[in-house]
């Protein structure tokens, strides 16, 4: 790919037709362009020496540093020749030394909970999915993709990342508005029709929020369960990573079954960390950790999955009486509705 | 012995990711030490210290901590060898940005957070840039899509170096930046550094502020300066 692409010959009026995303390597780097009709080389060539010490790189490395630059937009813009359709865990060993029976393929559309004590060592499994572990961490498991073992390549890659994680504690820290910042993630994902993108987004995660938000409302003003709702459509359309992680989510606010859901038709492996009964019981399987290995895998049972309608009635029953206590009800008149 | 430079702006979480790795690199009973360089004051050895790592504190004061890098490293080096170290980590923090800190066949790694917002990586210069490694923290902190245009960002500053996210909290993914410095550069065994050369010339500096001047105005100034212009 490289090196065959002769940019430096091109003006950089044809340099910014060709590589759209070209204008963030200048800017990246500190480069203004002034004159597009000017060749490529032409322009490196005569940038001042000054001009390169103050923005600190060296004039023989730009064109590689574009090369590269141009590689990595390219392989985000074309999307991955390489589609994940499951994921394998072999077990290695837990904290105490003893061998982890299990070895479990986890395909796109399943959804798994993981269950077990704070620190028993969920981390360190996650860890080991998304550095695809080879025998070579501390609890030496190996993850096949595919049922092979993949690319050790593909490890650092920023562009081939596997897990994506929706966690309860996260925060948003940009100063934007809903539109503003699905927009910004779409556009980093060189994705077409990012107005579509963005609208679809915010509808659906307005479809998974207990209560409503507009394209206009800060991001940093965002409930819990708005901005989990958020997070849930926006990686379910505008993360490319196979595998998504969701990390405790039990707070209300969101319509957990429908947020599994979107991400279940999206394709992609859902795993759930949690100790919610309700969610824990959505998975289609669940791993039970403890003392840092996985000690059991339970597939959910059919009673289970009685149960958890049940579950998820009360769950329904006891947001009622959230929306009514919170338009100023009297709680006892919600029990007594229930009661008859 | 192995030379890994570290560097990145203050509070992004340098020493935290050290001493996660060096925990790591405890395991596998590899000799690790750290010289830290910092300006005006730390505790840091402290913390170094209380996991039993042989740590040497230099404080640049009023100069330029970069300049003060260059004019020691060669001295750490020497001093990492007489501990009989397998692996020296040098620490400094970036101040101005413009820093730049890396020697050429030295590893190198910027350490940076989630928290400095995505425009940060357009602001850093050679520091990132020019990182073999940037290791990114304070993941956990923020939403999925803030880490992936975060990550993108940097990618975009830095096309060449390998990217990873580090939280000096729990350690997740220190053991993955180990196996990147021994997969990466054990190997590389650094006698001297008497010859070699910075990957980027330094941050200039040398006028009369420099040398103590404190009084402002254009009789004042001398030497390297640099004024703005206006329309």
């Amino acid at each position: 790919m490289k090196g065959q692409r002769k940019i430096e010959r091109l003006t950089i009026k044809q340099l910014f037709r060709e590589y759209p995303y070209v204008g963030d390597f200048f800017t990246s780097i500190g480069l203004i362009v002034d004159d597009y009709w000017r060749i490529l080389q032409d322009y490196f060539d005569n940038l001042t020496d000054d001009n390169l010490q103050d923005i600190g790189i060296n004039r023989g490395d730009l064109l590689p540093q574009l090369n590269l630059f141009i590689d990595h937009m390219e392989q985000i813009r074309n999307g991955s020749d390489f589609e994940v359709e499951s994921i394998t865990i072999l077990g290695g060993y837990n904290k105490l030394g003893e061998k982890e029976d299990v070895n479990i393929t986890i395909k796109r559309g399943e959804i798994v909970s993981i269950v077990g004590p704070t620190g028993s060592g969920k981390s360190r499994l996650l860890a080991d999915i998304e550095w695809m572990a080879q025998n070579d961490t501390p609890t030496r498991r190996q993850i096949f993709l595919n049922e092979k073992v993949p690319d050790k390549s593909k490890r650092f890659s920023v562009e081939y990342k596997l897990v994506a994680q929706l966690s309860q504690n996260m925060n948003f820290i940009m100063d934007l508005t809903v539109a503003e910042f699905v927009r910004m993630h779409a556009e980093s994902r060189l994705v077409e029709n990012v107005d579509k993108l963005v609208k679809e987004i915010i509808e659906q995660g307005n479809s998974l929020a207990g209560e409503g938000f507009t394209y206009d409302t800060p991001v940093t003003s965002l409930s819990g369960g708005q901005s989990r709702a958020l997070m849930v459509a926006d990686t379910a359309f505008l993360s490319n990573s196979p595998i998504i992680l969701i990390d405790e989510l039990e707070n209300a606010g969101i319509d957990k079954k429908r947020a599994l859901d979107l991400l279940v038709k999206k394709e992609k492996i859902v795993l759930v960390a949690t100790h919610d009964p309700i969610l824990a019981l959505m998975g289609h399987r669940r791993l039970v950790i403890k003392d840092g290995g996985i000690s059991r895998v339970v597939n959910t049972t059919a009673k289970e999955k009685k149960n958890l309608v049940l579950l998820r009635k009360w769950d329904a029953e006891l947001l009622k009486i959230r929306e009514s206590l919170r338009k100023g009800g009297i709680i006892e008149e919600v029990f007594w509705e229930y009661n008859k | 012995m192995m030379l890994i430079t570290v560097s990145g702006p203050p509070a992004s979480g340098k020493t935290a990711v050290i001493l996660k790795v060096i925990e790591t690199l405890q395991t596998k009973k590899i000799n690790t030490g750290v010289v830290k360089l910092d300006c005006l004051s730390t505790h840091d050895d402290i913390l170094y210290r209380k996991k039993g790592i042989e740590v040497k504190v230099g404080l640049a004061g009023n100069l330029c901590p970069d300049h003060y890098f260059v004019v020691n490293i060669e001295d750490c080096l020497q001093w990492g060898k007489r501990k009989n170290l397998d692996i020296l980590i040098s620490e400094s923090a970036g101040l101005c940005n413009r820093c730049s800190p890396y020697i050429k066949g030295v590893f190198s790694v910027c350490v940076i957070d989630n928290l400095m917002g995505v425009n940060a990586p357009k602001k850093i210069g050679p520091m990132l840039k020019l990182a073999d490694v940037v290791v990114i923290t304070k993941g956990d902190i923020v939403s999925q899509a803030e880490r992936e245009v975060f990550a993108f960002r940097v990618r975009q500053a830095n096309p060449k170096g390998i990217i990873i996210n580090v939280n000096g909290i729990t350690g997740q993914g220190a053991h993955e930046l180990c196996s990147l410095f021994l997969e990466n550069g054990l190997g590389e065994n650094v006698e001297s550094l008497t010859g070699r050369k910075l990957r980027f010339s330094m941050p200039a500096a040398l006028c009369s502020y420099c040398l103590g001047e404190t009084k402002i105005g254009e009789d004042f100034q001398m030497g390297n300066v640099r004024k703005m212009t206006f329309e």
